[in-house]
C-alpha cells in the first residue's frame, strides 16, 4: 500500500477533478480520506495473487449494434438547456491550452 | 389498496386511474411538507397519464398490468422535458430530451408517474442529509433519517403518497432505506433492468429497483421495468426471470444459508442481529433448511466498494462542466478551466467532491494498482464466494442495515461512519447479484428492522418467493 | 541544412487518426458525416447527457477489424478504457478509447522500397467535437472565446501507431502516403488530410548516427498535409540537432506545426501535466471477435498496395518503387495494365503512369479492353508513338474503339519500305548537310528526322526513322 495521503495530494487531485478547496477543506478532507484509505488497507491481508480483476460483473462480450441512423435529438431542444449559445453552437470562455 | 387492487380495480373499471392519482397527489401535496419525499410533484402530468388510462380501459384496450398505479421516481432517472435533478444544483433545472428506458416501461404497463423525489445528491449517502434541497424525514419517526440515496421514494412508500417507487442501489440505496423506513425494496441482478437514463454513479454498480409496500407489489413492479434493451450494452439478453412467478410458493425444502461474516460484522447492533436470528428460525419452522454459511470475502466488501465507485463516478461526473446543460458560474475574464473549477465547486456537494477526489485519487498514476486494481481483485474473490455459497445454499440471508433509522445530523460528521451503513448490501452491488430488504419486525426504539434476502445472478423467482414468506412469518 | 545534418540520424514514429468510412457513429445511430449544420447531428449519447449509454457500432469493429488485418496484426480479444480528461470539445470529458488491450496490435506496413515499418497498435476510440475560436484571428491564445459544435463528437477513428522506424521525412512522408492507400483500398476510410478525416502526429527524435539508443522526442502536432508533415520533420530535425549542438537538451514536449511560420512550437500551457486515469468502461462489455468473423473480414480483403506493386513489376519487368509503378497502384489503374497483352505490360504501364495518370477522372471510365487494343495497335506497329497518344487521348475524352477512332483521324503507320522511301526524297534533297551527317556531325541526326516527320504528317515512326539514316550512313 501507497503511503498516507498527503494535504498536497489532495490539492493535486483537486486539479485534477477541476475543484477549488479552500485551506481548511484541504485539512478536512485531507483527514476524511485518510480515514476511507485506512480502513481500505483491510484488503492489504488478502492473497490475491494470480487473481483476475472484475470489471464487469456478468460476463458478456460482443454487444454490438447494426450500423443504422437513428433520428438524433433536435438542435433547438438540446441547445436550449445550454448556459450560452452563439451561432448554434455552445459558447464557452476562452480556451489556454490545446487539446492535449 | 395496494399497487395490485389498484391495477385491478382500474383494468375493471371499479374506479378510475384519475380518481387513484388525484387521492395520492392530495395526500402527497397535503403530508410531504413535513417529510419532503419529493422534489417535485407532477400533477398536470400525473393527470394527463391517467386521463389516458381511463381512456384505454373505456375503448376496451389493454392498459397494462399496472394500470392507474401511482409511481414515484427517483430523481436521478431522466424524464423527458421534466427537471432530473440528482439533487444537485449542479443540475438544478436541467430537463432531459429523453426517457429512460423504465420510464417508458412504466408507461406501457400502464403506471403514472407522480413525483421525483428526493435522494443524496447523485445517489452518493445512506440519509438523504446530501440533498441540495435538504433532507428527507423518515415518515416513521420524523427526527430520523429515511436513509438513502432512494431516501425519497422509501418515505414517499412508507407515508403513502404512492403504492410505488423507483430507487437506485449502487451499493445498498435501495435496500438500506426500504429497510429504515419499513417498506420492501430490490436490487436487482445487475444487467436485468436498463440503466439507459438513470443518471450514473458507478456505472459498474448501479442497477434500478422496485420499492413498495409488500413484496408482491415490489415484484410486480420489477416484472414491468426488467428485460432486455438494446440502448444499454451491459443489460442482459434473454428473458428475465419472473420476481412475480412463485410468491406463494412456500418455502419447504429451500435452503438458506446466513452469512456469519455479515451477522457478526464491524457495528452490527443487536437488536438487528436477533430479528434476524427469528426470521432464520421461523424459516426453519416453515420447511426451509436453514444453516450458517461462510462467504469470508463479503467483509472486504466495502473497502473495495469505497475504491470503485468513487473512482467510477470521478470520471461519470466529469461531464458537469458548466459547457451543455446544468449549473454555470463564471468569472469576468476567467478561461475555461476556471470556468469549470468555479461550476463543480458551486454546484456539488462536500459528499460528491470527496468521493470525486477518492476515486481521482484512487486511479491516478502510481496508485491504480495498489486501489483500484486491487479492489477489482477483491470483487473476483467476493464473487468466488457467493459461488461457492450457492453450491450449497438457494438463498442467503443477512441483516440489511446494521441499525435502524438514525436521528438527522447524527453520522455527518464522520463519513466513515455513514459508510459502515452499507457493510450489508455492498457485496450483492460487486458481485451482480440480487438482493431484497423485507421488513421483519422492529428494533428497541420500536422502528423498522429489515432483513435481506441475497439470490445468484437472475435467482430473482427464488428470491422473492423467499421473501415474500419472510413478510408472512413477520411479527 | 543538411551540412548540419551529417552524422545525425532523424527517428520518426506516426500517430495517425483515421474516420472509418461508417454510417453512423461509434456508440450512437447519429450519422458519421462531414460539412453539416453545426450541432444537427447529435444525440443524448454523442452529447454525454447524463443517463445515457454507449452501445457499439459493428461496422466501426469491423472496419478496424478489416485495416489491422491488412497492416498484418494480430487481432485479438479487446476491451474499451475511459482516458479521462477536460476539454470543451470532448462532451463526457473522458473519450472512449482502446489501452492496453487494443483490437488490433503488432503488424507491419511495406513501404514502396521494400522496407516494412512496425505497426505497433490500431485501436478504436471515438472522435472529439469541432471547436472554433474567435477572434485574435481564430487562434486559440488570441481568442476572446470559443464556440463548439458536436457534430464529430462519436465519429469512430481508428489510431495507427508505428514503431518509431522512420529515418526521415520522405520515409515519414511514404508511410502514410502508404497507409492512406490502404486505407482506402480496404474501404477502411476515404483518407481524405484536407476534410480532417486522416490526421497525423509525428514523434521526432534524433540521434548520432550509427547509434541504437532513441533520443528525447517530441510530439508534433497540426500537419495538415503530407507537404506540412515533411517540412515538420525536417524542421523539427534540424531544431533538435542544432539544440544538441549548442549543448542544450531537448525537452520531450508537444509541438505544434505552425504552417505559415514555417515551424513548430511548444504547445505548453499553464495547465499542470496530464494523468488520463484511464480505467475499463463500465458501460461496454469486452470485445472478442469469433474466429468466423475474423476469417469473414481476411477473406474480402482486396489486393493490397505492396501486393499489387509487386504483381505490377513482374509483369512489366520493372521495379516495384519505380514511379511508374507506384503512381498506377496510388491510382487504382492497375486494370489497364493487367488487361494489355502480357508482352506489352512495359508499353501498357508507361502509357497508363504518363498519359492515363495525367486525368484521373478520364482514366477511371477508360475501358481497359478498348485500351489493350490501343496497346497493341502502338506494340505491333500500326501506329506511332505520336498516333498513340493522340488516339489515346481521344478514347478517354469520348471513349469507343481505338481502331476507329485512329481511322477516323486518318492515322496509318507507314509501312518500312514507304519510310525508306521518304528518307531517300529526304536525304536527295539536302546533300550538303548529308555530308555532313555522314562525316560524323550527328546533331543533324534530329535534323533529317524532322524532316522524315514533316514530311509523312507525323505518322512515321521517328525511331524507325533514325535507325534507317544511320544504316544509311553506316552506322
Ligand atoms: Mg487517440
Ligand atoms: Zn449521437
Amino acid at each position: 500500500m501507497p503511503s498516507r495521503i498527503t494535504p498536497e495530494d489532495v490539492k493535486h487531485v483537486a486539479r485534477l477533478a477541476r475543484l477549488r478547496l479552500g485551506p481548511e477543506e484541504v485539512q478536512t478532507f485531507t483527514a476524511q480520506l485518510a480515514a476511507v484509505l485506512d480502513h481500505a488497507r483491510d484488503v492489504e491481508a488478502l492473497d490475491t495473487a494470480g487473481v483476475e480483476p472484475t470489471a464487469h460483473p456478468l460476463p458478456l462480450v460482443n454487444v454490438l449494434r447494426d450500423d443504422v441512423p437513428r433520428r438524433g435529438s433536435d438542435r433547438d431542444e438540446v441547445l436550449a438547456e445550454a448556459p450560452e449559445v452563439e451561432d448554434h453552437r455552445f459558447r464557452v470562455p476562452r480556451i489556454l491550452g490545446e487539446a492535449p | 389498496m395496494s399497487a395490485r387492487e389498484i391495477a385491478a380495480a382500474v383494468r375493471a373499471g371499479a374506479t378510475s386511474a384519475a380518481a387513484v392519482v388525484e387521492e395520492h397527489l392530495e395526500r402527497a401535496e397535503g403530508g410531504d411538507g413535513e417529510v419532503h419525499a419529493f422534489n417535485s410533484l407532477l400533477a398536470d402530468h400525473a393527470r394527463r397519464a391517467a386521463v389516458a388510462v381511463d381512456r384505454a380501459v373505456a375503448e376496451g384496450r389493454d392498459p397494462g398490468p399496472l394500470a392507474g398505479v401511482p409511481v414515484a421516481l427517483k430523481d436521478n432517472i431522466c424524464t423527458r422535458g421534466i427537471p432530473t435533478t440528482c439533487s444537485s444544483r449542479i443540475l438544478d433545472g436541467w430537463r432531459p430530451p429523453y426517457d429512460a428506458t423504465v420510464v417508458r416501461r412504466l408507461a406501457d404497463s400502464g403506471a403514472v408517474v407522480i413525483g421525483k423525489t428526493n435522494m443524496d445528491e447523485f445517489a452518493m449517502g445512506s440519509s438523504t442529509e446530501n440533498s441540495a434541497f435538504g433532507p428527507t424525514r423518515n415518515p416513521r419517526d420524523k427526527t430520523r433519517v429515511p436513509g438513502g440515496s432512494s431516501g425519497g421514494s422509501a418515505a414517499a412508500v412508507a407515508a403513502g403518497f404512492a403504492p410505488l417507487a423507483l430507487g437506485s442501489d449502487t451499493g445498498g440505496s435501495i435496500r438500506q432505506p426500504a429497510a429504515l423506513c419499513g417498506v420492501v425494496g430490490a436490487k436487482p441482478t445487475y444487467g436485468l433492468v436498463s440503466r439507459y437514463g438513470l443518471v450514473a454513479f458507478a456505472s459498474s454498480l448501479d442497477q434500478i429497483g422496485p420499492l413498495a409496500a409488500d413484496v408482491a407489489d415490489a415484484a410486480v413492479l420489477l416484472d414491468a421495468i426488467s428485460g432486455p434493451d438494446p440502448a444499454d450494452s451491459t443489460c442482459l439478453a434473454g428473458e428475465a426471470p419472473r420476481a412475480a412467478e412463485r410468491l406463494d410458493a412456500g418455502v419447504d425444502g429451500i435452503r438458506v444459508g446466513v452469512v456469519r461474516e455479515l451477522a457478526e460484522a464491524e457495528g452490527m447492533s443487536a437488536d438487528v442481529v436477533s430479528r434476524l436470528r427469528q426470521a432464520a428460525e421461523a424459516l426453519a419452522g416453515a420447511g426451509a433448511k436453514v444453516d450458517e454459511v461462510s462467504v469470508p470475502a463479503a467483509v472486504y466488501g466495502l473497502s473495495a466498494y469505497y475504491l470503485i465507485a468513487p473512482a467510477e463516478a470521478s470520471s461519470n461526473l466529469a461531464r458537469y462542466d458548466g459547457v451543455r446543460y446544468g449549473l454555470r458560474v463564471e468569472e469576468p475574464g476567467g478561461d475555461v478551466t476556471e470556468m469549470y473549477e468555479a461550476t463543480r465547486t458551486a454546484g456539488f456537494g462536500d459528499e460528491v467532491k470527496r468521493r470525486v477526489m477518492l476515486g481521482t485519487y484512487a486511479l491516478s498514476a502510481g496508485y491504480y494498482d495498489a486501489y483500484y486494481g486491487k479492489a477489482q481483485k477483491v470483487r473476483t474473490l467476493i464473487i468466488r464466494d457467493f459461488d461457492a455459497a450457492y453450491e450449497s445454499f438457494d438463498v442467503l440471508l443477512s441483516p440489511t442495515a446494521p441499525g435502524t433509522a438514525f436521528p438527522l445530523g447524527s453520522k455527518t460528521a464522520d463519513p466513515l461512519t455513514m459508510y459502515l451503513n452499507d457493510v450489508c448490501t455492498i457485496p450483492s452491488n460487486l458481485a451482480g447479484h440480487p438482493a431484497i430488504s423485507v421488513p421483519f419486525g422492529w428494533g428497541d426504539d420500536g422502528l423498522p428492522v429489515g432483513v435481506q434476502v441475497l439470490a445468484p445472478a437472475l435467482g430473482e423467482t427464488v428470491m422473492f418467493q423467499v421473501a415474500a414468506h419472510i413478510e408472512r412469518l413477520a411479527p | 541544412m543538411t551540412e548540419v545534418r551529417t552524422g545525425w540520424e532523424t527517428v520518426v514514429g506516426l500517430e495517425v487518426h483515421a474516420e472509418l468510412s461508417t454510417a453512423t457513429k461509434l456508440f450512437c445511430g447519429c450519422r458519421n458525416v462531414f460539412g453539416e449544420e453545426p450541432n444537427t447531428n447529435v444525440c443524448p449519447v454523442c452529447l454525454g447527457l447524463p443517463g445515457s449509454l454507449p452501445v457499439l457500432n459493428r461496422m466501426a469493429v469491423e472496419l478496424a477489424m478489416r485495416i489491422g488485418t491488412a497492416l498484418h496484426c494480430r487481432v485479438q480479444p479487446s476491451q474499451f478504457h475511459r482516458k479521462n480528461y477536460f476539454y470543451p470539445d470532448m462532451p463526457k470529458d473522458y473519450q472512449i478509447s482502446q489501452y492496453d488491450v487494443p483490437i488490433n496490435a503488432d503488424g507491419w506496413l511495406e513501404l514502396p522500397g521494400g522496407r516494412r515499418v512496425g505497426i505497433v497498435r490500431a485501436h478504436l476510440e471515438e472522435d472529439t467535437g469541432k471547436t472554433t475560436h474567435v477572434g485574435g484571428g481564430g487562434r486559440i491564445h488570441e481568442a476572446s472565446h470559443s464556440l463548439v459544435d458536436y457534430n464529430r463528437a462519436g465519429v469512430p477513428l481508428v489510431e495507427i501507431v508505428s514503431a518509431p522506424d522512420m529515418r526521415s521525412a520522405e520515409e515519414a512522408k511514404a508511410y502514410v502516403d502508404e497507409l492512406r492507400a490502404i486505407l482506402v483500398a480496404t474501404g477502411v476510410s476515404d483518407g481524405k488530410m484536407e476534410e480532417g478525416s486522416l490526421r497525423v502526429d509525428a514523434n521526432v527524435s534524433v540521434r548520432p548516427a550509427g547509434s541504437d539508443q532513441l533520443g528525447t522526442r517530441c510530439e508534433i502536432k497540426n500537419m495538415n498535409s503530407l507537404r506540412s508533415l515533411g517540412r515538420a520533420v525536417e524542421y523539427e530535425a534540424s531544431r533538435q540537432i542544432r539544440l544538441i549542438g549548442e549543448g542544450r537538451t531537448v525537452i520531450q514536449e508537444t509541438r505544434h506545426w505552425d504552417e505559415g511560420a514555417g515551424k513548430t512550437g511548444s504547445m505548453r500551457s499553464k495547465e499542470e501535466a496530464y494523468d488520463y486515469r484511464y480505467f475499463p468502461e463500465p458501460d461496454l462489455v469486452p470485445l472478442a471477435p469469433p474466429a468466423e468473423w475474423l476469417g469473414r473480414v481476411a477473406a474480402s480483403l482486396p489486393r493490397l498496395p505492396a501486393e499489387r506493386r509487386a504483381a505490377l513489376a513482374a509483369l512489366s519487368g520493372s521495379s516495384p518503387d519505380s514511379d511508374a509503378v507506384v503512381t498506377v497502384v496510388r491510382l487504382g489503374l492497375d486494370r489497364l495494365v493487367e488487361a494489355a497483352p502480357p508482352e506489352h505490360a512495359a508499353l501498357a504501364l508507361r502509357r497508363t503512369a504518363n498519359e492515363v495518370a495525367s486525368d484521373t477522372e478520364a482514366a477511371a471510365r477508360l475501358d481497359a479492353r478498348a485500351f489493350a487494343r490501343l496497346v497493341a495497335l502502338e506494340a505491333g506497329g500500326k501506329l506511332t508513338v505520336a498516333q498513340a497518344r493522340t488516339v489515346l487521348k481521344e478514347l478517354m475524352r469520348r471513349g469507343g474503339d481505338p481502331e476507329e477512332i485512329a481511322a477516323e483521324l486518318g492515322f496509318e503507320a507507314l509501312d518500312a519500305g514507304s519510310l525508306e522511301k521518304v528518307v531517300d526524297e529526304v536525304v536527295a534533297a539536302h546533300p550538303v548537310e548529308w555530308e555532313r551527317f555522314a562525316a560524323g556531325e550527328d546533331k543533324l541526326a534530329g535534323f533529317f528526322v524532322g524532316l522524315v516527320k514533316k514530311a509523312t504528317g507525323g505518322s512515321a515512326d521517328l525511331g524507325e526513322a533514325s535507325a534507317l539514316l544511320r544504316s544509311r550512313r553506316g552506322g
